[in-house]
C-alpha cells in the first residue's frame, strides 16, 4: 500500500465520506476527491492498460492532460468510456471500471504484446497487413480479415449499446469579455473587467475556481492563495454582469470570436437535479477573450517512464496539497528545472520521504540546494534516471551520471528504492485555443517552450499561458489584460503582490530524453516511444504533420498535451534541425473530448418538420397509406382490406379512367408573381411565352437552368393583368422560389415584380375522369363549368358548399380534369363536398401510385425524368422553346453536347415477358447477367397499366426515338431482372388527347 | 461567422445561403457570345483572401447580399444589398490560366 491519505490537509471535506466501486471493489473517498485521488488514497496505483502493449499504467497527472488513467463510468446500462480518472469527481454509488484488459486489470493476457516490442513499432499494422498481391486475400482483404482481431486487442474503452437517457442542452451567450481559466491570472482579469460593468464570463474546467491557487501552497499578500481566490470569487458573485461557469471546458475557438464550451452540469452527482441537464453546450460570442489557460508540465522521456508510480511533479504536489494524498511514502525526483523542488518540498511537508533528487543539469541554484537539503533528499546533480523497476507498481529507479550537453551517460548505474518517482521536463503553455484561432506559436529558447505570439484583436493572454510562471506576474498580467479588454485606461501597478515562497527560475535545461536501453514513452496514451519517432524519421518522414500521422503521436484523446513538445524535440534531433525549424502542428478543436449528446442537445430524433395538407386527416380516416414526399406526406394508395399495393392503384386508376377520381394536389408549389413587369419576368424565366396569355387562362410552362438543362415545369395561371399564380412541382417549390428571388434581386433589380410563396395558403383538389364535369356541375354554384364557360386551360371562380373556389381545367392524368383551389382553411370542407358530389358517379379518391400510373400512360414527365441531365428536346418538349425571345438557359441549350443525336431520349417500354419492370434498370441490346455492359439508358418510372393490361415503363434511352418499335433487353443485375422489352413512344394511352379535350 | 444583414443586423451564418461567386455579370440575354456565357455559368474565382460573394438571408428577410469575405480568415469586411450595388465586373481569365 504505497500511496495513502495524509492525516490532515488538503481541500477535501473529510467529514463527508463517499462510497464508490472500481472494477467491482468498494472504496471510499471524500467530497472533493477525483476518482484518481480517491483510488490513490486507497493505495490503488494500477488504473489501466496501455493502448498497444497493454502495459500497466497508473495516474500520471492530476488534470485534463491525463493520458494513462482512462476509465469507463457506468450509469445503469449506459457506459461512458475513456474518461480520465483525474477528471471524474466521485459521488455516492459511482461505478467505474478499467479498460483494455482481459480478463482483468491485474492479469491481462495481451500484456504479451510487450515482448514483441521491436516488432510492434510505428507503422507495424500497415507494414504487416498489406496483404499478398495475388490470391484470394489480395489487396486489403487480408487486412480486413485481421482488422477485427486487431481492433479487439488494441484500443481503449468500449462504447455502450444502451441509449443515452440523459438530457443535454445548448445555450448561446454573448459577452464583452470571456476569461478562460480562473487561476490567479484569470481571476485578476475578471475582477478588473467586472468592476467596469462589462459583461464578463469566467470559465473554469475544474470543479473549483482558483487554478493553481488551490494547490500551490503559496500566500498572496500574507493570506493563503485559496483565501485570496475565495475573496475574488465572492466579489465576482456580487456583480450582475458576471457569469461564473465552473466544470466548463472552453474547447473550441472559431472565427468571429465564437467559442464553444462544455459545462459538465451533473456528472459529479448520482443524479441530475430536477430540470438540470447532464451537460450544457455553450456557444459564446465574445468581444474579447482573455486566455489565462496556464501551462502543462511535460514528462521526461526515459526507459520505464510509464510505470505506475511515475508521476508528474506538479501533479504529485497537487495530490498532496489539494487532495491530502501522498502518491508514495518514498519518493524520488527527476527534473531538468527548478519547479520539481517545490513539489518535493510539498510532498515532504505532507509526510513523504524524498529519497533522492536527480537533476539533469550540471549546476543548480542555491535555492534548489536549500530546498533539497530542507527535505532531506540526497541531491544528485548531473544525474539521470535510466530505468525503473517493479512490475505493476514502482519499486525503485536506476540512476547514472548524465552530461546534459552531450546526453552521454557515465559510470555505474545505482539503484535507489522508491515507491514513487516524480518528474518534470519543463512546462508547455496551453496555447491550444490561440492556435485554434490561427495564432502560430513561437519557440522560446529560454523557456524551451512554444509561446503564443503577440495577441491579435480577438484575444489577450495572461499568466503561464504567456510563459509567465510566477504568481506575481500572473496577477499583474491578468490585471492589465482585464483592463485592456474592458477598455479601461491602464494604471500603474504600485505594488506588485507579495508571494511567499518566492518564485523559482522557470528556465529548464534543454533536455527532453535520456537515451538508455528500454522503452521510453513520448505519447503514453498511444504507446509511441522515442524509438518510434526515430524510426519514422529513418523511414523518410520529415514533416511534423507526417510524423504525427504515421506514429499517431498526439492523436489520442489527450491530444498530446504533454507529449507534443518532447516528440518534436526528438524529431528535431533526429533530423538535425533546431526545434522551431521542425515546427509544430496546429491544434484543432476540441481541446478536450466533448460529448456528442451536448452538441446535439435537444435536436435529436427525426428533426424534419412534417408538412400536412388541409385534407390530411381525411386521408388517414379513409385508410390512406401515407408516403413522405420531401417534407410532405401524401396518400400513396387508399387500400381496401386484403388488397396489394398494385391491386389498389390499378383499381384507383381504372375507376378514374372509367368514372372519376379525386386527388389531393395541395402540395404543389404555388408562387404569386405580381407586379407591372410580371408577364415580362415570366417570359424571361419560362422557355415559352406567357405575356400573350389572356387573363382567365392557364398555360403549361417549362423552366431551364442557366446551363440549358430542364429545371422545373408546371402551370401558371393569369388571374389579372399583373397577377399570376405559378405552380411548381412539389419537390422543387423551394428551389424555384429561390431561383426567382435571385434573378429579381441580383440580375434584374429593375423589374417591378414581387414573388410570394403561397403554397400553404391554397388547398388543391384535382378531379378527373369522364364524369368529372358532371360531378363539378352538380356542386359548383356561381359559374358554369361547361365547355364554353370553362374550356381547356380556362379558369373560373365560383363556390362549392358556400366556400369560394377557383377552378382551372387542366389535366395531368389525361382525363377531362379540373383543379379546384380553395383557401387552405376551406380545403377540407371543399374536399368533402366534392367527395360527396362524386358518390353518385362512382368517384374514388386516388393516391400517388395511381397518379404515377396515369402519368406514365400519358408519358408526362416528373422529377424522375427532369433529373438535371435532360434537355427539353430529350423529353420531346422542344416545342416549348420559344424562338421569339431569350430566356434563362436559351443561350446555353444549343451547345454541341446538348444536341448530340446519341443523347438519352424519353421513350416508353413495354414488358414482353409480362413481368414488372423496375426504375433504375438498364436497357441493353443483349443482356448478359455474368457481364452486364453496354447500357443504352435506364428506366425512370414503371407501373402496371390497367388500360394496356401490361407492365410498362418510361425510360431514357440513347437515340430513343429512332428505336421505336425495336426490341431491347432490361439488365438489372442487382435485382436479377433480365428480359425482353419493346421500345415504343412515351405516349402509351390516348396520344391525341381526345379524353382531356372532351 | 457573423454576417451583418443591412435589414436584420448581425446574424449567424447558419441563417444565410451561399449563392455563389459575386464576380460575375450575366451577359446580355440576347448575346450569343459563347465564351461570355461559359465564363458566367462555369467560371468561378477562388482566391485565398478577400472574395466578392452573394449570400441570401434565406432564414431572415431573404434579401440577396453582396458580401466581401476573406476566405482565409472568414472576416466579413463589407455587406451591401446586391440589388443596389450589384456584383463587381467579372474578372475574365485566360482559358487554362490558374486563378
Amino acid at each position: 500500500m504505497s500511496p495513502r491519505r495524509t492525516p490532515s490537509g488538503g481541500r477535501i471535506d473529510r467529514l463527508r465520506t463517499i462510497r464508490f466501486t472500481f472494477d467491482g471493489v468498494a472504496y471510499t473517498g471524500h467530497q472533493g476527491d477525483t476518482l484518481a485521488s480517491a483510488l490513490l488514497a486507497n493505495g490503488v496505483s494500477l488504473l489501466g492498460r496501455s493502448f498497444k502493449y497493454h502495459r500497466p499504467r497508473g495516474v500520471l497527472t492530476a488534470g485534463v492532460d491525463e493520458p494513462n488513467a482512462l476509465v469507463t463510468v457506468l450509469r445503469g446500462d449506459v457506459r461512458e468510456p475513456n474518461l480520465p480518472a483525474t477528471m471524474v469527481e466521485i459521488y455516492d454509488g459511482l461505478v467505474a471500471v478499467s479498460q483494455n484488459r482481459f480478463p482483468s486489470l491485474n492479469y491481462d493476457v495481451s500484456a504479451v504484446n510487450q515482448l514483441g516490442g521491436k516488432v510492434l513499432s510505428a507503422g507495424f499494422y500497415y507494414k504487416t497487413f498489406m496483404g499478398p498481391v495475388i490470391g484470394p486475400l489480395k489487396g486489403t482483404r487480408f487486412w480486413m480479415m485481421c482488422e477485427h482481431f486487431i481492433r479487439r486487442a488494441a484500443g481503449l474503452g468500449r462504447a455502450g449499446q444502451a441509449p443515452d437517457t440523459s438530457r443535454y442542452e445548448r445555450m448561446n451567450a454573448f459577452c464583452d469579455l470571456l476569461v478562460v481559466g480562473s487561476g490567479p491570472a484569470g481571476l485578476s482579469a475578471a475582477r478588473e473587467a467586472a468592476t467596469s460593468g462589462k459583461r464578463v464570463i469566467l470559465a473554469e474546467l475544474d470543479p473549483q475556481f482558483g487554478g493553481s491557487a488551490n494547490w500551490s501552497g503559496e500566500t498572496i499578500d500574507g493570506e493563503p492563495a485559496s483565501a485570496w481566490t475565495a475573496d475574488i470569487i465572492g466579489e465576482l458573485k456580487e456583480h450582475a454582469n458576471v457569469r461564473l461557469l465552473k466544470r466548463t471546458t472552453v474547447w473550441g475557438y472559431y472565427d468571429g470570436n465564437t467559442l464553444a464550451a462544455l459545462e459538465r452540469v451533473s456528472d459529479h452527482k448520482a443524479a441530475a437535479a430536477k430540470g438540470a441537464p447532464r451537460h450544457r453546450h455553450w456557444v459564446i460570442r465574445a468581444e474579447t477573450v482573455v486566455l489565462a489557460t496556464g501551462a502543462f508540465e511535460r514528462p521526461l522521456v526515459f526507459p520505464g517512464n510509464d510505470r505506475p508510480g511515475v508521476m508528474m511533479a506538479a501533479a504529485a504536489m497537487r495530490y498532496a496539497n489539494q487532495f491530502g494524498v501522498l502518491p508514495g511514502e518514498t519518493i524520488a525526483v527527476v527534473t531538468n528545472n527548478d519547479s520539481a523542488y517545490r513539489a518535493a518540498a510539498a510532498l515532504n511537508k505532507a509526510g513523504a520521504t524524498i529519497v533522492a533528487i536527480a537533476d539533469l543539469r550540471p549546476e543548480i541554484s542555491d535555492d534548489c540546494r536549500n530546498l533539497a537539503r530542507e527535505c532531506g533528499a540526497e541531491l544528485l546533480v548531473g544525474h539521470a534516471i535510466i530505468g525503473t523497476e517493479g512490475g505493476k507498481s514502482l519499486k525503485g529507479v536506476k540512476v547514472a551520471h548524465f552530461d546534459a550537453a552531450s546526453g552521454v551517460l557515465a559510470g555505474e548505474a545505482r539503484n535507489i528504492q522508491a515507491e514513487c518517482l516524480i518528474m518534470s521536463g519543463g512546462w508547455s503553455p496551453t496555447v491550444h485555443l490561440a492556435s485554434q484561432a490561427g495564432a502560430r506559436p513561437v519557440w522560446d529558447a529560454e523557456l524551451q517552450a512554444f509561446l503564443p505570439p503577440e495577441p491579435d484583436k480577438g484575444w489577450l493572454g495572461a499568466g503561464a499561458f504567456k510563459g509567465s510562471f510566477s504568481t506575481a506576474e500572473c496577477i499583474v498580467e491578468g490585471f492589465v489584460a482585464g483592463r485592456q479588454a474592458a477598455g479601461l485606461a491602464q494604471i500603474e501597478v504600485e505594488t506588485r503582490p507579495h508571494i511567499e515562497p518566492a518564485a523559482l527560475d522557470p528556465r529548464p535545461a534543454p533536455v527532453f530524453e535520456i537515451k538508455a536501453k528500454g522503452k521510453s514513452f513520448v505519447d503514453f496514451q498511444h504507446d509511441v516511444t522515442a524509438d518510434d519517432v526515430r524510426l519514422a524519421h529513418l523511414e523518410g518522414f520529415v514533416s511534423v504533420e507526417h510524423l504525427k500521422r504515421y506514429t499517431t503521436l498526439g492523436m489520442a484523446t489527450d491530444q498530446g498535451k504533454g507529449s507534443n513538445v518532447p516528440g518534436l524535440a526528438i524529431m528535431a534531433e533526429a533530423v538535425g534541425k533546431p526545434i522551431p525549424e521542425v515546427g509544430t502542428t496546429r491544434f484543432r478543436p476540441p481541446f478536450a473530448p466533448v460529448s456528442v449528446g451536448a452538441l446535439a442537445a435537444e435536436r435529436f430524433g427525426d428533426l424534419k418538420p412534417e408538412r400536412l395538407t388541409p385534407m390530411h386527416d381525411w386521408h388517414i380516416e379513409n385508410d390512406a397509406t401515407m408516403y413522405p414526399a420531401g417534407l410532405w406526406f401524401r396518400p400513396m394508395i387508399y387500400g381496401d382490406p386484403g388488397e396489394t399495393v398494385e391491386q389498389a392503384y390499378v383499381r384507383e386508376a381504372r375507376t378514374t379512367r372509367e368514372a372519376a377520381g379525386i386527388v389531393d394536389v395541395s402540395t404543389l408549389g404555388k408562387i404569386a408573381v405580381q407586379g407591372p413587369d410580371a408577364a415580362e419576368f415570366l417570359d424571361r424565366v419560362y422557355s415559352n411565352v406567357f405575356s400573350t396569355l389572356p387573363v382567365g387562362k392557364a398555360r403549361y410552362g417549362l423552366m431551364l437552368r442557366e446551363d440549358g438543362m430542364v429545371f422545373d415545369d408546371g402551370t401558371t395561371w393569369r388571374l389579372g393583368d399583373n397577377d399570376f399564380l405559378m405552380t411548381t412541382t412539389t419537390a422543387n417549390a423551394g428551389k424555384v422560389m429561390q431561383h426567382l428571388e435571385y434573378f429579381l434581386d441580383v440580375v434584374w433589380p429593375d423589374l417591378k415584380v414581387h414573388v410570394t410563396s403561397v403554397t400553404d395558403q391554397w388547398a388543391g383538389a384535382a378531379i378527373g375522369g369522364p364524369k368529372a364535369r358532371e360531378i363539378l356541375a352538380s356542386c359548383v354554384t356561381g359559374t358554369k363549368v361547361d365547355n364554353e364557360a370553362l374550356p381547356f386551360m380556362g379558369i373560373v371562380h365560383g363556390d362549392i358548399a358556400g366556400a369560394p373556389v377557383m377552378i382551372c381545367r387542366l389535366s395531368f392524368s389525361g382525363e377531362m380534369a379540373f383543379e379546384v383551389y380553395s383557401g387552405a382553411g376551406h380545403g377540407m370542407h371543399v374536399w368533402e363536398a366534392l367527395v360527396e358530389a362524386g358518390k353518385p358517379f362512382g368517384m374514388v379518391p386516388y393516391g400517388l401510385e395511381a397518379l404515377g400510373t396515369m402519368r406514365i400512360e400519358k408519358g408526362h414527365v416528373t422529377g424522375a425524368e427532369i433529373d438535371g441531365r435532360t434537355t427539353a428536346r430529350d423529353l420531346h418538349l422542344g416545342w416549348m422553346l420559344s424562338k421569339k425571345k431569350p430566356f434563362i438557359g436559351s443561350a446555353m441549350m444549343d451547345r454541341e453536347g446538348l444536341t448530340a443525336p446519341e443523347r438519352l431520349e424519353l421513350v416508353g417500354l413495354v414488358s414482353l415477358d409480362n413481368r414488372p419492370l423496375n426504375g433504375g434498370a438498364h436497357i441493353v441490346l443483349e443482356a448478359d447477367p455474368e457481364n452486364p455492359h453496354g447500357s443504352l439508358g435506364h428506366i425512370t418510372a414503371a407501373c402496371f397499366s390497367p388500360m394496356l393490361g401490361k407492365y410498362i415503363a418510361l425510360a431514357l434511352v440513347s437515340a430513343g426515338k429512332s428505336r421505336h418499335g425495336k426490341r431491347a433487353q432490361v439488365s438489372d443485375p442487382l435485382r436479377n431482372r433480365f428480359g425482353p422489352v419493346e421500345i415504343v413512344s412515351h405516349h402509351f394511352f390516348d396520344p391525341e388527347g381526345k379524353r382531356m379535350h372532351g | 461567422m457573423l454576417i451583418t444583414c443591412p435589414y436584420c443586423g448581425p446574424r449567424d451564418v447558419s441563417e444565410f445561403a451561399y449563392q455563389g461567386d459575386g464576380n460575375r455579370t450575366r451577359p446580355d440575354p440576347a448575346s450569343t457570345d459563347g465564351d461570355a456565357w461559359h465564363a458566367y455559368v462555369y467560371e468561378r474565382l477562388n482566391p485565398a483572401g478577400p472574395h466578392n460573394e452573394i449570400w441570401q438571408h434565406a432564414g431572415g428577410c431573404r434579401a440577396h447580399l453582396a458580401v466581401i469575405r476573406d476566405t482565409v480568415t472568414h472576416e466579413v469586411s463589407s455587406v451591401r444589398f446586391a440589388r443596389d450595388h450589384g456584383a463587381p465586373a467579372h474578372v475574365r481569365r485566360k482559358s487554362g490560366a490558374k486563378a
